[in-house]
This record gives C-alpha cells, sequence and structure tokens, in this order.
C-alpha cells in the first residue's frame, strides 16, 4: 500500500536525521562525565592504605591518564564495535548489564503506561463530555494530586496500604520473590515469559510484584494523558464534522467513539510517546523504592560512584530509546491520519 | 402561493446565547412558514441570527445557545420540545443540514464513503455492504466522477466542492423532507458555486424537498429561492417573494442591502447611500492628471514564471503593465495562480523566470527576503484578504499603522509619527478614539480600514490588493471599495486588484486580465470584457455569477 511505504520512507528519514543528535549525545555525555568531579581511580582504588603509586596504576589500566580527546577517540572506536566499556561496579560489560536489565524497565514502563492510558482517557473524555461539571472537577483534582505527590510518596503510600495494613501484595522487593524459579528467558519481560511458560502461578507472582511499582508510576502520568485528552476532546466535539455526525442523527456512541475520540486520541499518541520516554529514565526513584533491578537505579548507582562507562552507555541508550519511542509515534500518527502520509 | 399545511412553522422563535458578558438574545422573535417542496432564502449579513435560526430549527445549537422562547412546528411536532432520542431519529431522515466550510465539516479521518454509510446506517438496518452500495448510488447522485475509487478518499483528498458534494450525499442519504443549506457555497469558486447550487436545486426538486438557503448573497438568493426573508439583527425585516423583494425593497435595511450588492451595472458611487457616506470626510477630489506621453509604464512584467518545487507550473508567462493611478483586476478561480502572481509581483515571494520593472527600474533581481530593505517596498504596498489574520494581535491600530513608517521611512516615536498616523486614519475614515484599540476589539470594517491606512501609510504609488473585501459583508464591502476608489483617485494610486468577485472588479478596475492555470485568457477594457467575453473560460465565469436582475428573464420564470 501506497500509505505504508510512505509511512516507511517517512520513519526512515527521520531515523536518519536523529543521527548526528546521538552522536551530540554521546560526545556530550563523554564530556559532562569528564567535568564532573569526582576521579573514578581513586574511588575504586579506595582502600584504606591505597597509595598515590596504586591510584596511578588503576588510572593507567583505565586509560584515564591520556588526553581526553585521545579518550573520547578510543571510546567512539569502541561503542562503534558495540562495545560500551566495562563497569567497574559490576565488573561486567555495560551492554551485558543493560541487556539484562532492560527488559525489567521496559516491562515496568509498558504496564504503567498501560494503566496510564486505560485510566486516563476515559477520565479525559468524561471530563470534556461535561466540562464544568462534578466530574470534570474531580478528575481534575485527582490528577493535580497524582502530579504533586512524589512517586517515592505515594509508592511508599501504596506499599504501607497493599502489603503492611492489607497483607495483599509482596514485599516489595524486585521481580519475582527468590523462591519462585524463573522461566526461561525469551523476552526478558516476566509476564510474557511466564505465560509462555505456561507457569501460572509464576505468572501470578510476577504480576503481583509488578502492580504496585507500575501503578505508583501510572499516578504521576495520568495528568498530562488525562489533560491532552480532556482538551483534544473537547476541540474534537465542537468541531464541524461531529456537528455534522449530529445533524445526520448519528448514535451518541458513534458519535462519541468514532468521530470525536478517534480524532482526539492523535495528540494523546504523540503525549504518550514523551511520557514512556521520560519514564523510562527518570522513575529511578520507583526503582529504588521497589528494589526494582531496572536500568535507571543502576546508572544511578553508577553516576554515584563515578564509573563512567554506565553512566555514558546508559545516556546512550535512553537517547536511543528517545529516537525509536519517535519513530513508532511516527508510524502510529501516519497509521491513524491519513493526511499525515502526504507530502 | 397558497398550500394547505405547512411542513415547518416557526412562531416567535427566541434564541438565546449566555455569554462571559450575561445573555445575548441572538434572534428576537420570528415566524416563518414552508410549504412542503418549497425553496425559502434566509438573506443578512453577519450577526444577522441568519445562521442561529437554521441551528435552532434542528436543534444543533452550539451548548452555550438556547432556545428560549416560540414554537417551531414540524409536522405538527414542536421541535423545541423533543427529546433527544426522537431528534436523533428526526435528524437526517426529516431534516439535514449542509454547512458551510465543507471540508471543516467531514471528519477528517474516515473515508467518504464510510461517512455516508453511516448517515444511512444511522436510520436503517441495513448490513454494512448494502450501505456501501448505496453510498456508491449516493456519490453518482451527487455527480462525482469515479465514484468508486472517491469511495475511500479521504477529505484532504477532495476539492472544496467535492467535499460539499460529499455533504449533499450525506444530508440526501436519508431522504429528509427539509434541507437546510447553511451558506453553502460560501468560500467557493464561482463556478463551482453554480455547479453546487444547481446540483442541489436538481436534487431538492427531483425528490421533492423543502429548501432552505441561508445566505449573505443576495444574488444566490434571488436566483435560487421562490421566497426570500431578511434579517436583521436578530429580527426578520422583510418577507417576499424574491422578484418583489430585490425589485422594490420596502424596509430601509433590504433597501441599502440591495444598494450594496454589486451587480453587473452598479458604480461604485451607488453602492452606498447618502447616511454612510459621511463616514468617510469629503475631500474636493482633483482631476486625475494624465500622464505625459512615453513615460515608462509604473509597473511592467515580462514572462514572470513560476514553478513550484514539486514541479507544478504556478505561473506560466505572465506579462503585463500598469500605468500610474491605472486600476487593473486579475481574476480567476482559486488555483488559477492569482495570488502567486500577486506576491510575486509585491515581492513577497520569488519567480522563477522573467522580470519585474517598477518605474523603469528591474526589481526581480532582488530576493523577496532581501526585498524589505530595497527603496522599493514602500512604493509597492499590499492590502490582505483576511483583515483579522493579517493585523499582529499584539499591536493596537496606533502601532499597526506605525509599523511600516517606523520600519521603511525611518521615523522615530514623537509628534511628527502621531500625526502621520492620525492623518492616515482619517484618511480612511477610522475614528481617532479607535487607535487605542487592539485587533479583536475591532469590527471586521474596521481592520480592513487599518489594513487600508498600513498599506497607503507610506505614500506608495502601486497598491496591491489580495481580494480585499472577501471577507466582509457586503454593506462594508460597499464601504470599503468606495473609500479604495477615492484613495485612488486622490492619490494617483495604482491597483493591481485580485479578486474572484467580477462584479467588484469589473466596478473597481478599468482593465481585467483572466487567468487559468497560470496564463492569461483573455484581458481588455473591464466592461468591454465582462460585457462581450471572447473565451468560453470567461464567459463561463461571467455566466456562474448569480445576478440579481437575472431572476427576470431567467430562472423564475422558468420555474413559475
Amino acid at each position: 500500500m501506497t500509505t505504508l511505504g510512505a509511512t516507511a520512507i517517512r520513519a526512515a528519514r527521520r531515523f536518519a536525521s536523529s543521527l548526528p543528535a546521538l552522536f551530540g549525545v554521546l560526545i556530550f555525555t563523554f564530556l559532562l562525565m569528564r567535568v564532573l568531579p569526582g576521579d573514578p581511580a581513586v574511588f575504586f582504588a579506595s582502600g584504606p592504605n591505597s597509595g598515590k603509586e596504586e591510584i596511578e596504576t588503576i588510572r593507567k589500566q583505565m586509560g584515564l591518564d591520556k588526553p581526553v580527546p585521545q579518550q573520547l577517540f578510543l571510546y567512539l572506536y569502541d561503542v562503534g564495535r558495540g562495545n560500551l566499556g566495562r563497569s567497574l561496579m559490576t565488573g561486567q560489560n555495560v551492554t551485558k548489564d543493560l541487556r539484562e536489565r532492560l527488559p525489567a524497565s521496559l516491562e515496568l514502563t509498558f504496564s504503567a503506561l498501560l494503566i496510564a492510558l486505560v485510566l486516563a482517557i476515559p477520565l479525559g473524555v468524561l471530563a470534556a463530555l461535561k466540562p464544568g461539571s462534578l466530574i470534570d472537577h474531580g478528575v481534575r483534582l485527582f490528577c493535580a494530586l497524582g502530579v504533586c505527590v512524589p512517586t517515592f510518596v505515594s509508592g511508599l503510600l501504596l506499599i504501607y496500604i497493599f502489603y503492611y495494613l492489607f497483607g495483599v501484595s509482596p514485599d516489595p522487593t524486585g521481580r519475582v520473590d527468590i523462591f519462585t524459579t524463573l522461566p526461561p528467558a525469551h523476552t526478558g519481560f516476566l509476564l510474557i515469559d511466564f505465560a509462555l511458560a505456561g507457569d501460572f502461578d509464576g505468572w501470578w507472582a510476577a504480576f503481583k510484584q509488578l502492580i504496585l511499582p507500575a501503578c505508583t508510576m501510572a499516578l504521576f502520568v495520568i495528568a498530562p494523558l488525562a489533560r491532552i485528552t480532556r482538551a483534544s476532546m473537547l476541540a474534537s466535539l465542537g468541531s464541524d464534522f461531529v456537528r455534522t455526525a449530529r445533524s445526520v442523527g448519528l448514535s451518541w456512541w458513534r458519535i462519541i467513539v468514532t468521530y470525536a475520540l478517534r480524532n482526539a486520541i492523535l495528540p494523546v499518541i504523540t503525549i504518550a510517546g514523551i511520557v514512556f520516554s521520560t519514564m523510562l529514565g527518570a522513575n529511578v526513584l520507583v526503582e529504588k523504592v521497589f528494589s526494582w533491578p531496572g536500568v535507571a537505579s543502576y546508572a544511578l548507582d553508577a553516576l554515584l560512584s563515578s564509573d563512567y562507562a554506565p553512566v555514558q552507555g546508559f545516556v546512550l541508550l535512553m537517547a536511543s530509546v528517545f529516537v525509536i519511542v519517535n519513530l513508532v509515534v511516527d508510524v502510529l500518527y501516519g497509521i491513524a491520519d491519513p493526511r499525515i502520509s502526504i507530502g | 402561493m397558497t398550500t394547505p399545511k405547512p411542513l415547518l412553522n416557526i412562531e416567535n422563535l427566541h434564541v438565546t446565547f449566555s455569554t462571559r458578558r450575561g445573555p445575548v438574545e441572538a434572534v428576537r422573535g420570528i415566524s416563518l412558514s414552508l410549504a412542503e417542496g418549497e425553496t425559502l432564502g434566509i438573506v443578512g449579513e453577519s450577526g444577522s441570527g441568519k445562521s442561529v435560526t437554521g441551528f435552532a430549527m434542528t436543534r444543533l445549537l452550539d451548548a452555550s445557545g438556547k432556545i428560549s422562547g416560540g414554537r417551531i412546528n414540524f409536522r405538527d411536532r414542536d421541535i423545541t420540545k423533543m427529546t433527544s432520542a426522537s431528534l436523533r431519529e428526526m435528524h437526517g431522515s426529516a431534516m439535514a443540514m449542509i454547512f458551510q466550510n465543507p471540508r471543516g465539516a467531514l471528519n477528517p479521518i474516515r473515508a467518504i464513503g464510510q461517512q455516508i454509510a453511516d448517515a444511512i446506517l444511522a436510520h436503517r438496518k441495513i448490513s454494512a455492504s448494502e450501505a456501501r452500495a448505496q453510498s456508491l448510488e449516493l456519490l453518482r447522485a451527487v455527480k462525482i466522477r469515479d465514484p468508486e475509487k472517491r469511495m475511500n478518499a479521504y477529505p484532504h483528498e477532495l476539492s472544496g466542492g467535492m467535499c460539499q458534494r460529499v455533504m449533499i450525499a450525506m444530508a440526501i442519504s436519508s431522504n429528509p423532507a427539509l434541507l437546510i443549506a447553511d451558506e453553502p457555497t460560501t468560500g467557493l469558486d464561482v463556478t463551482t458555486q453554480k455547479v453546487v447550487m444547481d446540483l442541489l436545486a436538481s436534487i431538492a426538486a427531483e425528490r421533492g424537498m423543502a429548501t432552505i438557503l441561508i445566505t449573505h448573497d443576495l444574488g444566490l438568493a434571488a436566483r435560487y429561492c421562490r421566497r426570500v426573508v431578511v434579517m436583521e439583527q436578530g429580527r426578520l425585516v422583510e418577507e417576499a417573494d424574491a422578484l418583489t423583494l430585490f425589485r422594490s425593497p420596502q424596509h430601509s435595511y433590504t433597501k441599502r442591502l440591495v444598494a450594496a450588492s454589486p451587480t453587473a451595472t452598479s458604480r461604485v458611487e451607488d453602492l452606498v447611500s447618502d447616511d454612510d457616506k459621511l463616514l468617510v470626510p469629503a475631500i474636493p477630489l482633483p482631476p486625475p492628471p494624465k500622464p505625459a506621453h512615453g513615460t515608462p509604464p509604473l509597473l511592467e512584467v515580462l514572462n514572470l514564471v513560476k514553478r513550484f518545487e514539486d514541479g507544478t507550473v504556478g505561473v506560466a508567462n505572465f506579462s503585463m503593465a500598469i500605468a500610474p493611478g491605472e486600476s487593473v483586476g486579475l481574476v480567476g478561480e482559486s488555483g488559477s495562480g492569482k495570488s502567486t502572481t500577486s506576491r510575486m509581483i509585491c515581492r513577497l515571494l520569488d519567480q522563477t523566470e522573467g522580470t519585474i520593472n517598477f518605474s523603469g527600474q528591474s526589481i526581480s533581481h532582488i530576493p523577496a527576503r532581501e526585498f524589505h530593505r530595497a527603496p522599493q517596498r514602500r512604493e509597492i504596498q499590499i492590502v490582505f484578504q483576511d483583515p483579522n489574520d493579517s493585523l499582529n494581535p499584539r499591536f493596537n491600530a496606533f502601532d499597526c499603522i506605525a509599523h511600516p513608517l517606523i520600519r521603511l521611512l525611518g521615523m522615530r516615536n514623537g509628534a511628527a509619527l502621531k500625526q502621520r498616523v492620525a492623518e492616515c486614519a482619517h484618511r480612511v475614515g477610522l475614528p481617532a478614539d479607535l487607535l487605542e484599540r487592539f485587533p479583536h476589539q475591532l469590527s471586521g470594517g474596521q481592520k480592513a480600514r487599518i489594513g487600508i491606512a498600513r498599506a497607503i501609510a507610506c505614500r506608495p504609488k502601486l497598491l496591491v490588493l489580495d481580494e480585499p473585501t472577501a471577507a466582509l459583508d457586503v454593506s462594508v464591502q460597499a464601504v470599503v471599495l468606495q473609500l479604495l476608489d477615492r484613495l485612488r483617485r486622490e492619490d494617483n494610486l495604482a491597483f493591481l486588484f485580485v479578486s474572484h468577485d467580477l462584479n467588484v472588479v469589473r466596478m473597481m478596475c478599468q482593465r481585467t486580465i483572466v487567468l487559468r492555470n497560470g496564463a492569461i485568457v483573455e484581458q481588455g477594457e473591464s466592461h468591454a470584457l465582462f460585457d462581450n467575453p471572447q473565451t468560453d473560460y470567461t464567459r463561463e465565469l461571467v455566466d456562474a455569477v448569480p445576478h440579481i436582475e437575472m431572476i427576470a428573464a431567467g430562472k423564475m420564470a422558468a420555474g413559475a
């Protein structure tokens, strides 16, 4: 189909145009790490009796004695070969570390986004159908609470209620409790892997672990999604084509869903993409509170210990995810809106 | 015209809008009746409440509008008291509407065939494939070419006229007894307007539908409606059959409206009654100076070509000349290249090829983005089409007029600038106390005056007018046209007048150029050109203009 072809071409062009930005991110992060205070060699050498010589040796091993441009060149060379360096904290390749942790973050973020969308869109639509009503104000209040309560507070609150008071949730430590045997890793997404393995007890255990952190994250992003849904739904309901739909006597449901909502959903897609990228990288607090073995807490630990390679790798990963999410949004938009694929 | 039982009977209808400044009554007690199969025109200017009346009849008013009094009986049922369920039942199957801005009235992300099928399925329990077959039939009925292909097209892929046909197809899909068309052809070309209106009229006649045509265009109402009512400020001021109304209007407002509508024979002086003329200060006109023999033309355009990036040709080999003080009209349908041409001449757009000489000097070698520094910038000024969007919303009237004086003449803030701005405002008949106001606090006519004052502030020699009155009501248009004509004579200004309204061009311009697909089809002295067109295309354009006089010999005689 021509629309699909046009969308693919547009996506490819968009991807190509974001490569320089990725490169820029790479260099900027590298330089930023060098500027930040803290010497990794001192940090990792710091046994109580480590002398100057030992530090110098470590520095030499890490290549930090070379001039910065040369370091940068070596780094770029390694990245070009797919090697993001070695983490001094874990002693593993950064690529391997990230690959292990990314699915955990992705699973959490996807679930959170799903919960947020499932709640935010109906709320936004309800608010738009009766602007100024009690429902509208209620939604506004709920959204305001969601944004103004920090995630670590709402996370702890949820743990307090569901784990401590009611005891319905398992203890908030990681993706599964230690007694559950993990399914063979196909996708890295536990819910999917458990389902593929047919282990529904395991699935349920993983689900129970996931639901609280996912809700915590979702609460925080419901507000922008619901607000944009409400605003674009209002615009859509007041538009000429909805009036046309009413003038030919279409049913209420058809007018709201097929005519108004499908048009109103377009800006929501864009915002959802932005929200997703932000959640993936920025929700380090949720990962910390729930001991979630994700990439954000990994990067934070690395940053605190001046471990250059993981931080640089993390930033590069986030930038790539951002690019990919934007591409996906672009493609979705092209499918949802026939006007885009022209020109 | 006696009918036993009216289809629609409106008694003392009131519609009130709740606004931030309290309730505003848009319709103040109108009574109307309409027989089965009758055609009725509702004419009036913006704010007269004509569209609100239409929306009240179908109960499609915005949430802020409410029917605050009166009754609307449709086949002996009071619409004002209907439940939303029976209203939905009635919409489309008993009465349907056709809207202004057809492209906006269609769902932008749904294929048109599906939209028509939706309308059909709203009232009949048939399968999706049957509905699809019927929508295909309807597309055929509204004479859309390649209906099979168009079924899957989206509104943005169709022209405005096509979209309006789709809208008509949707409106007639369940055979309503009443069709309300709210400015159905505003924004369409005259030829498209004629095609769409003819189609609408023939479909309504064929299927015995009563039609209400809501329009600001007296000529259109005269051509297509048997009976016409005139609305002013929410009231019905006159009701008569079309011929009587336009031949011998009784109410003073109707008289003014009829006088202000440009016709094939009207002159600029006749458009405005004496009361309105007082708005513009009278200055005795000096006799127009005769250009000395052998002076170069003010503007000379040679072999102008514009090719766009995608390879389409916007303007092909366009040549013309304008003498000082001469007024030349540029007419053609949308897409004919008239706006592109005028933009190149006033150096807002770069040409691909060709030369433009102004007062004997070439200006075409100066790129459009550099032209604001050229000395000729102040000699060539532009009056834009949309008086709303062409004014900076953060500038008050004074700033708008002062802007070119500061930027082009290098004037500084001070007494001299103030005096100059006041003088410009005075010349365009803008009261001095309005200079403090911002665009949103002014009426359309006042904004148009600011646009003109801004254009004449630097005392240009050539004014390029891009549809300067297209967005204005006829009575305001009349005043603005008169103002422009007077300014031209006083300052010996030359006009390049771009318009789709042939009657306006005929009045305002000594010479007219007809464009089609970027090329000149015909040109010559305006009256001769319009009275005796030499090409089929010009004749088609001229014939498509609905004239009030034509009803005498034409349509009405045939219909009566």
